[in-house]
């Protein structure tokens, strides 16, 4: 009981004393940029109505969330087979070591000249963006799968489909999932940038709006919504990682023990 | 009568970046159905070769292997594998059961006759409550014998083993070779099992195959003439027991000053990397 | 075997760039959008040949080499200290864990409102997106401290700094290496994001020009200098990377953040 306490007190303390500290400073605030932390939260529950939630918020979303789901299925497959054949992988390497290292949001321009400035636009950039952490990581998972697994499998059969999903992708997922976190904060990147380029709603043209109206408490509260949503998807992730990879956690935690 | 597992003439040689070992030179022979056989010989004489040419994960590179009259020239359905390495032949990311009933599916088996095999074999290796544990969590021995489980399920005409308990402790390997005996005994399976322990190969085996240094050849066959009914404490200090296994020694050992005359062949038994 | 993989890389890339050079000309995309590759390397050769390109480049190479040096110190100061201080670690923990996902493009406009569009708007962006690769790779390494070797350094009666210096660094080093690789590749993409939506000077501000005034070869010619660029980082830190653990008995794989 004492224990759970002392670390709800660790958890809680620096956040709380953060934010005591930021209202304070801010409280008698004059400088336009900074206002007051109490102006900020007063405007927040003004801004984000349940009205902007829908305009604005849930497009961004499912811009980001079509994107990504993109990525992730393309990545994965593609990676698949790259990394199972050497010599496919030996041909692919040089140019995808050259597309992961082109920084994502300089592919805006092009993709608007192909895609135009509507959604379309939008979730290709994401895609395009998120696939290559992803890719990369699942040739390097699907390459350094255990070669006493695969003997194991050709000894009994275990072929085509059910080799490919009961031991690759699953030996792969901690790779896999690794390119997927890197992916997702990427992905957020993107869904802002491509907002604030072209756009008629979403959370990254919203906020270029405030700014640019010098409407400056409501730009902190959109920026104040950004950080929760990314915060929020890591969450979830960690959620779903932990699910899909509690095997891997344990066999960790087992090998540390015994080492 | 012809034998249910035939080797002739088995050779293999790796040839990667200019280097070429010769593994194994010319192995020539049988298993009969239903025999225990162990195959034993001095590390690095390309036992693990040769028993991946007869699982059909290697292809070799003159001579032939037959399992019931049929030629092997890919993993054949009717054998199953236990490999050393019992950490890294089991998926760590599924449960016990999962594991051992996995090949069953790629077989096209119903599920109540998967249930029934998998339940029947983490039986007869006693590991009925760690059905739905994982691997890791389970100790070497207790994961080998998952492994076992696996290949019974599996239902072989010829189970496979590869140096299997090389890597446990010595209680645990001592109670895991009176469960491979056991297991012979009640189900009538025929298994081949290499090992590099004479006293193991003794202990375990109605024939003991006796190999030279690499490259291999079939230094020499001996049949165990001990009692059926094996056991630790009274078999290893039975007086034939030691006549047994100083023989297989000093075969071992003839075997290896084989080697010194022969200087230039490796010493690996993995085979390398290519 | 090498050689073999380096020319069918060799390959590929020939593969790559020729079928960027027969998709516009068979007519598949437009050539206007999709300039073949000979034109592209033409605008390429053009940018070189020009002065203000290279003064841009310097522009995003500096924005890039200040943020990741301010973010790299600042990352591994306080991330020794926040391990070292008793309770710091787990005092911190949920506040790290909260800011870290927050995307750095979300400051993009408090940039722009603060400095418009000058270097220093670059900077903020790129030191907080590299900043916390370098925090958490510090953290990750000086947890993985042998603790009987740190008790051995102690029951020798080394101090806290001796302790820090022999015990903890050597064995944090490779994560803190690991971190600021992956640092030095987010820095460059903030880098020219930056320079990009904000206007500032460098590579990024180059692009949006030349997509303002459609002149298409150009602005694909500056996305491959970026992928140049970004490729020319990723490979120096991995070779400083290695280098500079040829001792260390593995270098370490990258743990999953």
């Amino acid at each position: 009981m004492k224990r759970l306490l002392l670390r709800l007190v660790l958890v809680l303390a620096l956040p709380a004393l953060l934010v005591v500290v930021w209202w304070l400073a801010s409280d008698s605030s004059t400088d336009v940029f900074w206002p007051p932390l109490r102006t900020i939260l007063r405007t927040f529950p003004d801004v984000w109505t349940a009205d902007r939630l829908r305009d604005d918020v849930l497009p961004s979303i499912w811009r980001l969330t079509a994107g990504y789901a993109l990525a992730a299925g393309a990545g994965v497959a593609v990676g698949t087979v790259i990394g199972s054949y050497r010599r496919v992988r030996a041909v692919c390497e040089p140019v995808l070591e050259f597309l992961r290292a082109v920084p994502p949001p300089v592919l805006i321009p092009v993709i608007m000249l192909f895609a135009g400035i509507g959604d379309t636009m939008k979730v290709t950039v994401i895609a395009s963006g998120c696939v290559w952490p992803i890719l990369l990581n699942t040739v390097e998972g699907v390459r350094a799968v255990d070669p006493v697994m695969l003997e194991t499998a050709r000894s009994y059969g275990i072929t085509g489909q059910s080799r490919l999903r009961n031991l690759v992708l699953r030996s792969a997922s901690p790779q896999i999932f690794a390119g997927l976190r890197q992916a997702l904060s990427i992905g957020i990147i993107l869904m802002v940038i491509s907002e604030m380029f072209a756009a008629s709603n979403g959370i990254g043209f919203t906020i270029v709006q405030f700014q640019r109206s010098f409407a400056v408490p409501d730009m902190w509260t959109g920026i104040l919504v950004l950080g929760l949503l990314g915060f929020l998807l890591s969450v979830l992730f960690q959620l779903v990682e932990r699910r899909v990879l509690a095997w891997y956690h344990g066999l960790r935690a087992s090998a540390r023990r015994s080492p | 009568m012809h034998a249910l597992l035939g080797v002739s003439g088995l050779k293999k040689v790796y040839e990667g970046s200019g280097r070429r070992v010769e593994a194994v030179r010319d192995l020539t022979f049988t298993v009969e159905a239903g025999e225990l056989v162990c195959l034993v010989g001095p590390s690095g004489c390309g036992k693990t070769t040769l028993l991946k040419c007869m699982g059909g994960l290697l292809t070799p590179t003159a001579g032939e292997v037959h399992l019931a009259g049929r030629k092997v020239s890919g993993p054949p359905p009717g054998m199953a594998f236990v490999f050393q390495e019992y950490g890294r032949s089991l998926f760590p990311w599924m449960r016990v059961a999962d594991n051992v009933e996995l090949p069953l599916k790629q077989k096209g088996l119903t599920k109540a006759r998967r249930r029934e095999l998998v339940t029947d074999a983490l039986d007869s290796v006693d590991l009925a409550e760690a059905a739905g544990a994982y691997p890791w969590q389970l100790s070497g021995g207790m994961q080998q014998r998952v492994a076992i489980a696996r290949a019974l399920a599996y239902e072989p005409e010829v189970l496979l083993m590869d140096e299997p308990f090389a890597a446990v402790d010595a209680q645990t390997r001592a109670d895991l070779e009176d469960l491979v005996r056991r297991l012979w005994r009640e189900r009538g399976i025929t298994i081949l099992f290499v090992t590099h322990d004479i006293d193991e190969a003794v202990y375990l085996g109605e024939r003991v195959i006796v190999l030279s240094a690499s490259p291999t050849v079939v230094q020499e066959q001996l049949k165990v003439d001990l009692p059926d009914e094996r056991d630790q404490l009274h078999t290893r200090v039975a007086p034939r027991f030691a006549e047994l296994r100083t023989h297989v020694y000093e075969q071992i050992q003839a075997a290896k000053r084989g080697v010194v005359r022969d200087a230039a062949v490796t010493k690996s038994d993995t085979p390398p990397l290519h | 075997m090498r050689l073999q993989n380096a020319a069918l890389g060799a390959a590929g890339l020939a593969a790559f760039l020729a079928l960027g050079e027969a998709v516009p000309r068979l007519g598949l995309v437009k050539e206007e959008y999709f300039p073949p590759t000979s034109r592209i390397a033409r605008a390429f050769a053009d940018e070189l040949s020009d002065g203000t390109f290279w003064t841009a480049l310097g522009d995003t190479l500096t924005g890039w080499a200040l943020g990741l040096a301010i973010a790299a110190s600042a990352g591994i100061v306080i991330g020794v200290i926040v391990s070292v201080v008793p309770y710091l670690r787990e005092a911190t923990a949920s506040t790290i864990e909260f800011l870290r996902p927050i995307p750095s493009v979300a400051l993009i406009p408090l940039a722009v409102l603060l400095y418009g569009s000058e270097l220093r708007s670059v900077l903020l962006l790129v030191v907080y997106a590299s900043f916390w690769q370098v925090l958490i790779q510090t953290l990750y390494g000086v947890q993985d401290v042998d603790p009987v070797a740190d008790e051995t350094a102690r029951s020798y009666g080394l101090g806290t700094w001796a302790r820090i210096r022999h015990v903890l660094w050597p064995t944090a080093l490779p994560y803190v290496m690991t971190g600021v690789r992956l640092a030095a590749a987010v820095a460059l993409i903030l880098a020219i994001t930056g320079e990009l939506v904000m206007g500032a000077p460098g590579l990024g501000a180059r692009i949006a020009v030349a997509q303002n005034s459609q002149a298409v070869p150009e602005m694909y010619a500056l996305i491959v200098v970026t992928g140049i660029l970004g490729l020319l980082i990723n490979v120096g830190a991995r070779t400083v990377e290695r280098r500079a653990l040829a001792w260390h008995q593995s270098v370490r794989g990258e743990v999953a953040v």
